[in-house]
């Protein structure tokens, strides 16, 4: 148990490791030199140099992802080159737009898809089970940004409901701050949900079909007596894990929506950061989503591990 | 599966005949016609905020998509399906640098790392092509590498090495016709995945540059006007929404189609790719 602990953890902080190295060698070494990067073709010769001492240039590759690295350990994510602020300070500022919205993704996709996903499972031969199905494989192919503008016509245009776009402080108005997350998180979760529907239908049908369900019949319990005693819990092994896997993605999908919805978060960020070339920005940015995604990989393999026995005996 | 194929067919027929003919010129700005209904003045699905006619825009909008699709892929198959082979065939060191490569590879999301090359290098086509193609690699060495794995254990590869068979013959003749159906049903599922990706960024401004017309951007462009015409942020939706249906679709057919085995279990679908 122990052994499978560490062993993950070593796991995970050897994927963060390389993962910061990988960042950090195509923002600082494929460009050529960043400082070129940053001021553009036209830049003075003096400039160049003088940016490139501020930003460590001049110093060996090793040493700078050294100060890079460690500086992150210490919460320190560098200075912004356009703006002058801390970077860590731009991204705790930027994470409480971000996190709130991812979240409320997840729990978007996961009002959708628990309980269509178990009509489908349970009614895989019925008609509904079947239009269920289909519904969630069409929503697979909707992006979400599309989804947004979609919603933003209905709801934000044609109803006049909900705010198109921008965002109030949650500090200022609160219910205002999350009417502004509401249809982005619709759109994220929708999508999601559609994909997540499709998980937990195959895995009620594949709990369905197990002996012990059958059993649990002969005793006389009703099919969703035996669903709820020994199916659900089941059943929740394999649509967990994919839950993890979907949260990355929907961190990802946020970085979109959010440019759609113009709201102040991680990705809007990113993407402004790119339009000012503020590579210090962009590389602490993608550091911190990659990093989320690793850490969430390690704990959903690490939790299915702990629910499910065989998995762990095999570990 | 044959509504996939046909979904599919209609895109690469839309995409094909745009070379030769399209309606109106896709780039053609004409003031007077901004903002027409679908069917009026000769416009099919009606015209844009420059009186660029929506539905020959679409049909080259297809041949982009396509054509990002189909490098991506090609990118991802040229280099995850060598790289997979020897992971399986040499083992060792070379396997472990693959496979912890690409665990970290996996880490990154196509998108994210599409968006890091886009900041790095200049945003365009071939970058977001080159970024989706390396995000979607790790998946293909994983694949062949695990099924090279069985096929290498079944006794007629003992038997073809014994009679001396190197190594890339033997995955030539013995483990690729094993892995091609896989293959096939995993590029048919990336190629989708691509398209939303591509799609992404170009509505981020990261992919497609203007003036090639391209279905993401055409979806940033009616953004702005959706109050005064809300069709046009349909009809390029609906183009990538039924494209990528149709791949899935079609996915989902040759996987049934090219491994009875794998039928009736559907909880393999799409892990962690996109």
């Amino acid at each position: 148990m122990a052994v499978m602990l560490l062993t993950r953890l070593g796991i995970l902080v050897l994927s963060l490791a390389a993962a910061s190295l990988l960042i950090f060698l195509v923002v600082q070494v494929l460009p050529g030199d960043p400082a070129q990067v940053v001021l553009g073709v036209n830049a003075t010769p003096e400039a160049l140099a003088q940016l490139r001492h501020q930003m460590g240039l001049d110093l060996p590759l090793w040493q700078r992802y050294l100060i890079w690295v460690g500086g992150i350990l210490h919460g320190d994510f560098g200075t912004s080159q356009v703006s002058g602020a801390p970077v860590a300070e731009l991204l705790r500022q930027k994470l409480s737009v971000s996190v709130p919205l991812a979240l409320m993704g997840v729990a978007v996709s996961i009002l959708i898809s628990v309980p269509l996903g178990v009509i489908a499972g349970v009614r895989y031969r019925h008609l509904s089970g079947t239009v269920i199905s289909a519904l969630s494989l069409g929503g697979i192919a909707i992006p979400a940004f599309w989804a947004a503008l979609l919603l933003i016509t209905v709801f934000a245009i044609r109803l006049r409901a909900l705010p198109a776009g921008g965002f109030v402080a949650w500090s200022d108005d609160p219910v205002g701050a999350f009417r502004s997350l509401l249809l982005p998180a619709i759109s994220l979760g929708l999508v999601q949900g559609a994909i997540l529907t499709r998980y937990v239908r195959s895995a009620i049908v594949d709990v369905l079909g197990e002996d012990y369900i059958r059993t649990a019949r002969a005793k006389g319990l009703t099919r969703s007596q035996a669903l709820r005693r020994h199916g659900f819990r089941n059943a929740a092994i394999p649509v967990v894990t994919v839950l993890g896997v979907q949260l990355t993605s929907l961190l990802v999908g946020a970085v979109v929506v959010e440019n759609v919805f113009y709201l102040p978060g991680l990705g809007r960020m990113l993407l402004q950061a790119i339009g000012n070339r503020d590579l210090i920005v962009i590389q602490a940015t993608v550091m911190l989503l990659t990093g989320v995604v690793l850490v969430v990989n390690f704990l959903v393999d690490v939790s299915y591990r702990l629910i499910d026995p065989r998995i762990r005996a095999t570990a | 599966m044959l509504a996939g194929a046909a979904l599919v067919g209609l895109v690469i027929a839309a995409a094909v005949l745009s070379f030769a003919w399209t309606p109106k010129s896709p780039t053609h700005v004409v003031i007077p016609d901004r903002f027409l209904g679908p069917g009026q003045r000769g416009y099919l699905l009606g015209s844009d905020q420059f009186g660029r006619d929506v539905f020959s825009m679409l049909m080259v909008g297809a041949r982009n998509t396509l054509f990002v699709g189909i490098v991506a892929v090609g990118i991802a198959l040229g280099l995850g399906v060598p790289l997979g082979g020897l992971a399986a065939l040499r083992r060792g060191s070379a396997e472990e640098l693959v496979m912890r490569g690409s665990d970290v590879m996996l880490a990154f999301p196509a998108l994210l790392l599409a968006i890091l090359f886009a900041a790095v290098f200049r945003p365009g086509t071939l970058t977001a092509m080159v970024a989706i193609g390396l995000a979607f690699t790790p998946v293909f060495a994983r694949l062949v590498r695990g099924a090279g794995l069985q096929v290498l254990a079944q006794d007629y590869v003992t038997v073809a090495r014994t009679f001396g068979s190197s190594s890339s013959a033997i995955f030539r003749r013995h483990v690729l016709p094993n892995v091609a159906s896989v293959l096939i049903v995993q590029a048919t599922v990336a190629f989708a995945l691509a398209i939303l990706a591509e799609a992404a960024l170009s509505y981020l401004g990261l992919g497609t540059q203007p003036p090639t017309p391209s279905w993401g951007r055409m979806l940033n462009d009616a953004q702005n006007y959706l109050s005064q015409s809300a069709l046009l942020a349909l009809w390029p939706g609906l183009s990538i929404a039924l494209s990528v249906l149709g791949f899935n679709l079609l996915g989902d057919g040759l996987r049934d189609l090219l491994d009875p085995k794998l039928q009736p279990r559907e909880s393999q679908i799409r892990g962690g790719m996109s």
